[in-house]
């Protein structure tokens, strides 16, 4: 069952920069895992505890929020509060027995869709290394 | 507003453990503001609790719900055609809510979800500060607006003591001196004068001294 693995992992992408750079990566024609599907949100901001934890309960194996590079969140501090948010969801991750490592903040600029396709390759890698998430092995059984 | 704080996952998960499906109730007021108890807070609490229990093996239903305030019985009766088969309820709610629920729905064991902590106020986005803890005889038109019972550590009426320094308490360099901030705001107002009048000991009746204290208004009570 491992070795057929293929992690799930949904990220939360900013319009403005990161959807922006995911777009940018596939104008570049740079290849990036399928494992990575994208939520498109007006800003990382808008992204609730909620969303996170409900993306985990449904068996995502990783949840990443993209956001805009430090101080140039077009509606000005959109990605810090992000930042904190993830923050909290990943110590709440924590109490409910799911690893923290699973839960991600980026950021990233709207030109760079090599960061894009790069990090999705690099979190896709970390999560199946990780395997999958023990709510979705639960939810299988 | 009354703030409180979610109590540790695995406490809550001792008390559903034995039950296949609760209630899990917000209140709209309070603790939705101190971001403790609210319809979203109710989501994530739900999803968690619903993931901890998945991962240990038992599958609980876990039915969500928020009201307006669950302090009042009317809207506690709300819940009657919601109980379908709950065996429990979690109250997301300041411990008057808990005890509401649990006194409409007797033959329902009640847990609370949240550690009720103080009368509080903003001091600003996500910071609460205790300012208020129910004397029952308010002297703050007396001290500038600061109140000595809720902001000072040893509830002085003439203070400061001894240990005020650089305008913090003794106990933390985080705990402003409440008789600091006392002088600071009756000179700001030209009111200094009533610092010289000297405050009798505090008669503690009003304030709980003599058992759990009720109110009753003759004109609305029937």
């Amino acid at each position: 069952m491992m070795e057929n693995f293929e992690p799930v992992i949904v990220a939360f992408c900013c319009h403005y920069c990161a959807y922006t750079a995911a777009d940018m990566a596939g104008s570049q024609r740079l290849p990036y895992p399928a494992n990575v599907k994208i939520i498109r949100v007006p800003c990382s901001g808008k992204v609730d505890a909620l969303h996170i934890v409900k993306a985990f309960e449904k068996g995502a194996d990783g949840v990443y929020v993209a956001g805009c590079l430090e101080g140039d969140c077009h509606f000005k501090s959109g990605n810090t509060r992000a930042g904190r948010r993830v923050a909290y969801v990943k110590k709440y991750l924590e109490e409910i027995g799911i690893e923290s490592e699973r839960l991600e903040m980026v950021t990233m600029s709207a030109g760079m869709g090599y960061r894009f396709a790069q990090t999705a390759t690099e979190i896709t890698e970390k999560i199946r290394k990780l395997g999958p998430s023990p709510i979705k092995t639960a939810l299988a059984l | 507003m009354i703030t409180a704080e979610r109590k540790p996952l695995e406490e809550l998960i001792e008390y559903i453990k034995p039950f296949k499906r609760i209630l899990l109730l917000g209140c709209n007021e309070c603790v939705t503001v101190c971001a403790a108890g609210g319809r979203k807070e109710v989501g994530l609490l739900a999803s968690g609790l619903q993931m901890a229990m998945l991962k240990s093996g038992s599958n609980i239903d876990i039915r969500q719900h928020t009201l307006e305030r669950q302090c009042d019985p009317e809207y506690v009766e709300e819940l009657v055609p919601m109980l379908d088969g709950a065996e429990a309820i979690m109250s997301m709610a300041c411990g008057c809510g808990v005890q509401q629920l649990a006194m409409r729905f007797k033959d329902k064991p009640v847990f609370p979800a949240v550690n009720t902590k103080f009368m509080g106020a903003s001091e600003r986005q996500g910071v609460w500060a205790e300012r208020c803890q129910g004397c029952g005889n308010c002297m703050l038109g007396m001290t500038g607006g600061i109140c000595p019972i809720a902001r000072c550590a040893k509830q002085l009426m003439n203070g400061p003591c001894g240990g005020s320094t650089g305008g913090h308490c003794e106990i933390s360099e985080d705990v402003d001196c409440a008789w600091q901030l006392i002088w600071d705001r009756l000179k700001a107002l030209g009111q200094t004068d009533r610092y010289l009048e000297n405050m009798p000991a505090k008669d503690w009746r009003p304030g709980g001294g003599s058992g759990p204290r009720k109110i009753i208004r003759e004109d609305l009570a029937e």
